[in-house]
């Protein structure tokens, strides 16, 4: 469904996309950002159920298995320490009433 | 079925993007990720419903494999300490990259096995009457290449060659940086060596294009695998963070193709924008440390090799808590610069303690943070974030260096390299160039720090030996709770 010239428009217009979404983020949060981008590549999870999906015989079965087994790791473990590190960037009245709670 | 899930990765990409978007401002940072996740949810749940997937084994493979695998990193993400994010960021993009690698591996190997199909069905058709199949197969599929096409094969082997080199180098990333990997050289001439191995690993890619057997691919991916851990040996560990950075957008990159090589436009598009994405952060990241890119990854930074600088002259002073608390307490401006040290010795919090004790006494207190400071940019900022600190303290560099000659006492904690004036007055030093906050230029500096060590880059720190300069030798956390309860008597 995707061939040739149009995908080379959509990697295009995607790396631009990329550009211009990074280019305006201030440098307290480059390291969420960057495990957050990181979290985003864990996407690879779909393609390796489909790899180990439409796998026949043992081979392709034990490398797609080893696919998802990586992937669902990138993808959990991205999203759970990017959720942990932004959880701390909170405002003085957010912090404040987190603070009365305890 | 089939338009139902291409119109949840269309959605999932969108999500993905606006998530990005988020992520860009602290205010809509949380709901960034969460947008992310939700569009990530989104596409794995419609994926179990793509056509291609069959056999009930396979799905409970998928089910099992994410169920193991997601709760151990759900599990080991919710325990790291805040101060090791870098490595875990490397490990995950890591595994990233294998999945990537793995796919590429799985569809090569697939038209491996449909080329050897096609063959053994024409050996049967020779043997009966069928001649006209005997032309076929001198025009048709005798190699991956004409198998998968050409744009659908290159692509694939490009990708599945990056995602095993981010693979295997991000593995070494992560064991450097976790302490596990000290050893800066694994062969005489690495560089030389690394050149070699990577020319035979392009050379097995082509190769692997014109094959009809699996052992080329075989030994392309090891090929691959052993350049990606050549690659990340030789690197500093000050350099990492860019490493890291590097990486991630090459995994990027490599789920964009595979994602080509799949025809899965939400693989495409997040792959690409990531790798964009990355290639920009990382370019960020090696301007913020003055040094090009070519060199971070071909000089070596940081190993026994590169050049000690000059040695400094004079004695290092040292200092007591007591004489410290007094320094401060009595300054109109103190500026705290905090280095990785702190978070490992899990000072922040004391620190933060210490600094609203000076508020009460009229002391105007800043934190600056070099963009490197912590092992990743802006790891600073998490960690004293999580202490509680708020952002309206916390400077950048180019917005503090001009003060620091109208600070009457600086406090270098846990920091090291980004702070040695070497960088700007000593040519043989190796880190000549780089950016460094100025505290020189402060009326008095006070290092704490545990012992005469070196910084993470191996080089002797001039200012620490400088006249202004005082050492209060203790861990940052003593340290701090000691000039804590003298600032309380005062």
């Amino acid at each position: 469904m995707i061939e040739g010239l149009i995908a080379l428009w959509i990697f295009m217009l995607a790396a631009f996309t990329g550009y211009e979404v990074i280019s305006r983020v201030p440098v307290i949060l480059h390291t969420p950002l960057m495990s957050g981008s990181n979290f985003v590549h864990g996407i690879v999870l779909v393609g390796a159920m489909v790899a180990l999906g439409e796998a026949n015989g043992a081979t392709e079965q034990l490398i797609g298995f080893i696919a998802v087994i990586l992937a669902a790791g990138n993808a959990v473990g991205g999203y759970v320490v990017t959720e942990r590190m932004l959880e701390m960037f909170k405002t003085k009245d957010e912090r404040n009433k987190k603070g009365e709670q305890e | 079925m089939n338009t139902v899930v291409q119109l949840c990765y269309f959605v999932a990409a969108v999500l993905f993007i606006l998530g990005l978007k988020g992520m860009s401002s602290p205010r809509t940072a949380r709901k960034g990720i969460v947008w992310a996740g939700i569009g990530m949810v989104l596409a794995t749940a419609a994926t179990f419903f793509h056509p291609d997937l069959h056999h009930t084994v396979n799905y409970l493979l998928i089910i099992f494999a994410i169920a193991v695998s997601g709760g151990l990193a759900w599990w080991s993400g919710k325990r790291v300490p805040m101060t090791n994010m870098p490595q875990m960021v490397a490990l995950y993009n890591g595994m990233g990259g294998g999945a990537a690698a793995a796919i590429g591996a799985v569809e090569l190997f697939k038209a491996v096995s449909q080329i050897g199909a096609t063959q053994a069905q024409h050996l049967t058709a020779q043997q009966g009457p069928g001649l006209e199949q005997a032309g076929q197969f001198a025009t048709g599929h005798g190699y991956v290449g004409s198998l998968l096409g050409a744009d659908h094969a290159a692509l694939g082997i490009s990708g599945a060659l990056i995602g095993t080199v981010a693979f295997s180098g991000s593995l070494v990333a992560w064991a450097k940086l976790d302490g596990r990997l000290h050893r800066n050289q694994l062969l005489p001439a690495q560089q030389l060596v690394n050149l070699g191995v990577f020319a035979a690993t392009v050379l097995f890619a082509i190769l692997s294009y014109y094959t009809a057997g699996s052992a080329v691919i075989i030994a392309f991916f090891v090929l691959a695998l052993v350049f990606g851990v050549f690659m990340a040996i030789p690197i500093g560990g000050a350099d990492m963070p860019v490493v890291i950075s590097l990486f991630n957008a090459l995994t990027g990159l490599a789920v964009g193709f595979e994602g080509y090589l799949l025809g899965n436009p939400a693989m495409i598009i997040a792959g690409t924008v990531v790798g964009a994405a990355g290639s920009l952060l990382t370019q960020l990241m090696a301007k913020a440390m003055n040094r090009p890119l070519t060199n971070v990854l071909f000089s070596g930074f940081g190993t026994a090799a590169a050049g000690a600088g000059s040695d400094p002259e004079g004695e290092m002073k040292a200092i007591q808590a007591e004489d410290a608390a007094i320094m401060m307490a009595y300054a109109n401006q103190v500026v705290i610069a905090p280095g990785y040290g702190m978070a490992v010795a899990q000072a922040q919090h004391k620190v933060w303690e210490l600094v609203e004790l000076l508020q009460e006494r009229d002391v105007s207190v800043k934190f600056a943070i070099h963009p490197v400071a912590g092992r990743m940019p802006g790891h600073m900022n998490v960690l004293l974030a999580e202490a509680g600190v708020p952002y309206d303290l916390i400077y950048d560099m180019e917005e503090i260096n001009a003060e620091f000659d109208r600070t009457d006492v600086v406090v270098v904690i846990g920091a090291n390299d980004v702070v040695n004036p070497a960088a700007k007055n000593d040519p043989s030093s190796p880190i000549y160039g780089m950016p460094i906050l100025d505290v020189a230029a402060a009326h008095n500096v006070i290092v704490i720090k545990r012992g005469k060590g070196k910084g993470f880059s191996g080089v002797e720190n001039h200012l620490f030996f400088a006249d202004n300069c005082r050492m209060l030798f203790n861990d940052g956390q003593k340290a701090a709770s000691e000039i804590i309860q003298v600032l309380k008597k005062l």
